[in-house]
C-alpha cells in the first residue's frame, strides 16, 4: 500500500524541457490518444456489419469538419507513434544511445511523421476520396 | 527448484530463472509481447493507411467488397487483433506508472482487460458478420 508520501522522481519542475524528454512523453500521449481511437475505429467497422444505413451515418460523422479534424489528429499521432516506436526499437537493440544520435533520430522522427501525414492526406486527395 | 526455462534461450537472469518470478510474474513476457506487436504493426499500418486513402468515401457495397476480399479479411483481422493487444500492453504500462493505489490500479486493470476483450470480440464479429450477411 502506498501510505507514505515519498517524493517521486524525476522532479519535472527543475528540468529545462528537452527534445528527448518531450518526445518521450509525447510517445505516451499519442499512444493513449490512439488507444482511444480504437473505439471509433471499431464502431466504424461494426457499422459496416450493421448495414448501409448505420454505415452511411458513421461515414457522415467521419466526413464532417469535426470528424476530419479528429481524423487528421489521429493520423499524425499514428505516424508520430510509428516513427518514434521504430526509434525505440533501435534503442531496445542497443543502438543510438549517445546524445548526438538521440537528437538526430529525434529530428528524423518529426520530419518522417510530418511527411507521412502529409503524404497520406495527399494520396487520399489524389485518389479523389476527399 | 526445477528450472522451467531453457538457460540458452531465456532472457531471464539466472536468479530470475531459479525463482521463476518477477514482481508481477510476467514482466519479461510483457516486454517481449510489446516489441513483437510493435514490429508486426509497422507493415500492417502502412498497408492499412494505403487502403484507407482509397476507402475514405467508399459506399457500403465498396466497404463490404474490400473486407470480403480474402487477403484483406486476413490482414484486417490480424491488424485489429495485434492493434488492440498492443494498445492494451501500452495502457497497462501507463496505469502501472501513474496509478499508485493498489485497489484503484486493480480496478482499472481489470476493467481495461474486460473492455479490450469486448472490443476484440466486437471487431471479429463485425468482420464475420459483414462477410456472411453482406458478402454474398
Amino acid at each position: 500500500m502506498a501510505t507514505h508520501k515519498r517524493p517521486l522522481s524525476p522532479h519535472l519542475g527543475i528540468y529545462k524541457p528537452q527534445l528527448t524528454s518531450f518526445m518521450s512523453i509525447l510517445h505516451r500521449a499519442t499512444g493513449i490518444a490512439l488507444a482511444v481511437g480504437l473505439l471509433p475505429l471499431t464502431y466504424w467497422l461494426y457499422s459496416i456489419s450493421l448495414g448501409p444505413e448505420a454505415y452511411e451515418q458513421v461515414q457522415s460523422i467521419v466526413g464532417s469538419p469535426v470528424g476530419l479534424i479528429l481524423l487528421f489528429g489521429w493520423s499524425f499521432a499514428l505516424f508520430y507513434h510509428l516513427c518514434n516506436g521504430i526509434r525505440h526499437l533501435f534503442w531496445d537493440a542497443g543502438m543510438g544511445f549517445d546524445i548526438k544520435t538521440a537528437y538526430t533520430s529525434g529530428y528524423l522522427v518529426w520530419i518522417a511523421a510530418f511527411a507521412l501525414t502529409a503524404g497520406a492526406w495527399l494520396l487520399a486527395m489524389m485518389r479523389g476520396t476527399l | 527448484m526445477k528450472r522451467l526455462f531453457n538457460k540458452e534461450t531465456s532472457y531471464r537472469s539466472p536468479l530470475g530463472q531459479v525463482r521463476n518470478l518477477g514482481s508481477s510474474h510476467n514482466g519479461t513476457h510483457h516486454f517481449i509481447a510489446q516489441r513483437l506487436t510493435a514490429i508486426a504493426l509497422i507493415p500492417l499500418i502502412f498497408w492499412f493507411v494505403c487502403c484507407l486513402t482509397s476507402m475514405a468515401t467508399a459506399t457500403h457495397a465498396e466497404a463490404v467488397e474490400w473486407i470480403n476480399y480474402p487477403a484483406n479479411t486476413v490482414l484486417f483481422s490480424i491488424l485489429i487483433l495485434v492493434l488492440i493487444h498492443h494498445a492494451h500492453l501500452g495502457l497497462q504500462m501507463v496505469v502501472e506508472d501513474y496509478i499508485h493505489t493498489s485497489v484503484m490500479k486493480a480496478l482499472i486493470m481489470v476493467g481495461m482487460k474486460f473492455f479490450m476483450i469486448a472490443l476484440t470480440v466486437a471487431s471479429v464479429i463485425a468482420i464475420f458478420r459483414t462477410i456472411f450477411v453482406f458478402g454474398g
